[in-house]
């Protein structure tokens, strides 16, 4: 099956995420608090090596498994796009303690109350589109 | 195997979210969740009212088997290897939980306050998930990303854009923990 390698890689992130109490919402509390060095930890060591990694990927040494050259994709420009976007993102993730990859995990620890915020989140995504015409880009 | 049961320090859980991150690049896909609330709307039968939402879904299911492992991921953990749930929070935290009211702050994953049974039953409770929900899935489609699309791969590769992303989640984030939550608790 084509699509198992995906699921393996998310089982892997969910365990990460849950063993690094990622998915609680008191790290998220703290972390915006300013009390913990540890969300600050996951994501900056994240990054640091990242960064290697990434490296490897625009100097062509690490290749795909087809042995293709892995392009990172560029993010659309624009001050507001990804300034209010994170903003209304970020007041999301501290009030409900969990970003889209989380609410997931959450719904495999068995967490009912995290359907509402899933569907809340798919219903936000349909409202980006539904009036992203009259907003600022 | 001990280790396996206690909580992962940042430094194991860092670096193997970059392994992750690797490996969809490896396998050539991308890293990133959030696009999949579109698919899921897409899936739904968006499309008929919005014409963003008319996309194959089909070429998105990589993606969605990824997702599929969150949840069997999230499941394991919870199940197999997770036998204590204290977090050790600094104590300064657990105290100004408790001056907002919530208690015993720490002793498991997620706080009664929000994720219990009665605050899911209850308007304002109800109302707090669905919000918290909307603006994730709204900022998320809108900044084009989401912790791990602009957090991880966006940082990692030096995008300005997620640089800019990443402050507005941290402006946003500090407004809701300094402001608003002492105001709705």
């Amino acid at each position: 099956m084509k699509y198992l390698k995906f699921i393996f890689v998310g089982v892997i992130f969910g365990i990460v995420l849950s063993k690094a109490e990622v998915i609680s919402w008191y790290r998220i509390y703290e972390m915006f608090k300013l009390q913990s060095f540890h969300m600050y930890g996951v994501i900056g060591s994240a990054v640091v090596i990242g960064f290697f990694i990434v490296r490897g990927f625009k100097s062509h040494k690490l290749k795909s498994i087809t042995h293709q050259n892995i392009l990172v994709e560029e993010k659309k420009k624009g001050i507001p796009r990804n300034l209010f976007g994170g903003i209304i993102f970020g007041l999301g993730w501290a009030l409900g303690g969990a970003c889209p990859g989380p609410m997931f995990i959450l719904l495999g620890k068995g967490v009912l109350a995290i359907t509402v915020v899933l569907l809340g989140a798919v219903l936000g995504a349909f409202l980006y589109h539904s009036i992203k015409h009259k907003l600022p880009h | 195997m001990n280790f396996l049961l206690e909580p992962w320090p940042w430094y194991v859980a860092g670096p193997m979210i970059a392994l992750c991150m690797y490996l969809m690049f490896f396998f050539d896909k991308k890293f990133g969740v959030s696009s999949n609330l579109e698919t899921l709307c897409s899936m739904a039968g968006a499309g008929k009212l919005v014409d963003f939402f008319k996309f194959d879904w089909k070429k998105n299911l990589w993606n969605m088997a990824f997702v599929l492992g969150l949840i069997i991921g999230g499941f394991i953990a919870h199940q197999f290897m997770t036998p204590d749930e204290n977090i050790a929070l600094n104590p300064k935290t657990i105290d100004s939980l408790s001056s907002i009211g919530f208690e015993n702050a720490g002793q498991t994953y997620l706080p009664d306050e929000i994720y219990g049974l009665n605050a899911l039953f209850s308007f304002k409770g109800f109302s707090i998930l669905l919000v918290a929900g909307l603006l994730v899935g709204f900022g998320s489609r809108y900044a084009g990303g989401c912790t791990s699309g602009h957090g991880i791969v966006g940082l990692s590769s030096l995008a300005t854009e997620s640089f800019i992303a990443v402050a507005g989640f941290f402006i946003g984030g500090l407004i809701m923990t300094w402001l608003i939550l002492p105001l709705i608790y």
